[in-house]
């Protein structure tokens, strides 16, 4: 193991960055508790990281799937914020707050 | 030595914005660091090799998902002094929780390496020659996987119909076109039997006397009144 080798970057680096940014994403749904768009955006953070995982295995497995699963992934979370972001407008304008504590209108 | 560093670079820019993300007083902020996350993010992706999905990540995640959280944050009128409240509270415990969660992280990483065979498992080996990213993903996602991107497809058809849908609102005293009254009238328009060749000289049109005409002065008067 020479000097160069140690600079190199590794799959350990991106894993422990990926580690760290989804540690982020649940410690920012705990503490925005009451904050529903802090939280959609915490999600946001969490499915990043899970997608910098998929990326950092792809590349270093020399294999795309990781890549398209990621591309799906994507997808998905685009379509989540669009809607629970409608949702989050239309019980705004029916109860004129966001507070999380607040939302138990759909409790049976 | 370079790739390294902008490695560096970029992981630390990306972890910072993702803390101020969290913590920030303000939500236009918390937007703002996203956009700035999702960007270093692309730029790892880039380091890393995958080009299409660091441009994907721009497009849609900036370009889309941030941009709609903007407006949202901006649009409605929230007041975010008041869902700060027991933000020291709940600091703690999540503090605890991610800690305890970052630690198994660190021990699955810590133990945890590449079985012998991992090479010869992969489904999908980066294509050799030269075949660029965007190319080889392409090549894979329109044979293989044709299904499942029609399903995403799909995926963004039903979100994009649910949030229309969620947030369209009906409003009272708009005039709107109803197809089936005008299809379905009768009384208003009378056939007449004109004398074949005597034709009605233009301009003297039948109309049936205005029924209502009162009616619709007093409706106008109405309206005029906000003027």
């Amino acid at each position: 193991m020479g000097d160069i080798t140690e600079m190199e970057i590794g799959l350990g680096h991106y894993l422990v960055v990926s580690a760290i940014l989804l540690v982020l994403g649940i410690f920012g749904i705990f503490l925005n508790r009451k904050n529903v768009i802090i939280i959609l955006m915490s999600v946001e953070l969490i499915l990043l990281a899970v997608n910098i995982n998929f990326v950092a295995f792809s590349a270093w497995l020399n294999d795309l799937n990781g890549q398209i699963f990621a591309m799906f992934v994507l997808t998905v979370a685009a379509a989540e914020a669009a809607i629970g972001l409608a949702i989050l407008v239309i019980y705004f304008r029916n109860r004129g707050s966001i507070e999380v504590e607040e939302i138990s209108t759909l409790k049976g | 030595m370079i790739a390294a560093l902008a490695f560096y670079a970029f992981a630390t820019v990306l972890i910072a914005s993702a803390v101020m993300v969290v913590t920030a007083r303000n939500p236009v902020h918390s937007v703002l660091f996203l956009i700035l996350a999702f960007f270093n993010a692309s730029a790892l992706f880039l380091l890393a090799g995958a080009e299409f999905l660091a441009m994907i990540l721009v497009i849609v995640y900036v370009g889309a998902v941030a941009v709609l959280f903007l407006f949202v944050v901006m649009m409605l009128d929230i007041d975010f002094a008041r869902l700060r409240e027991g933000f020291q509270r709940y600091a703690p415990i999540g503090a605890i929780i991610g800690g305890i969660l970052f630690l198994e992280l660190v021990l699955v990483l810590a133990g945890w390496r590449f079985t012998d065979l991992a090479a010869d498992l992969r489904l999908a080996p980066v294509p050799a020659g030269p075949v660029s990213n965007t190319q080889a993903i392409g090549r894979l996602l329109y044979t293989d996987y044709v299904f499942l991107f029609q399903a995403a497809g799909l995926i963004l058809l039903v979100a994009m119909i649910g949030a229309i849908v969620l947030t369209h609102r009906e409003r009272v005293g708009t005039r709107r076109q109803v197809i089936a009254d005008q299809v379905s009238r009768s009384g208003s328009v009378v056939l007449q039997n004109v004398a074949i060749g005597a034709g009605i000289s233009p301009g003297s049109i039948l109309r049936p006397p205005p029924k209502d005409a009162p009616k619709a002065v007093e409706h106008h008067d109405a309206h005029g009144g906000h003027h």
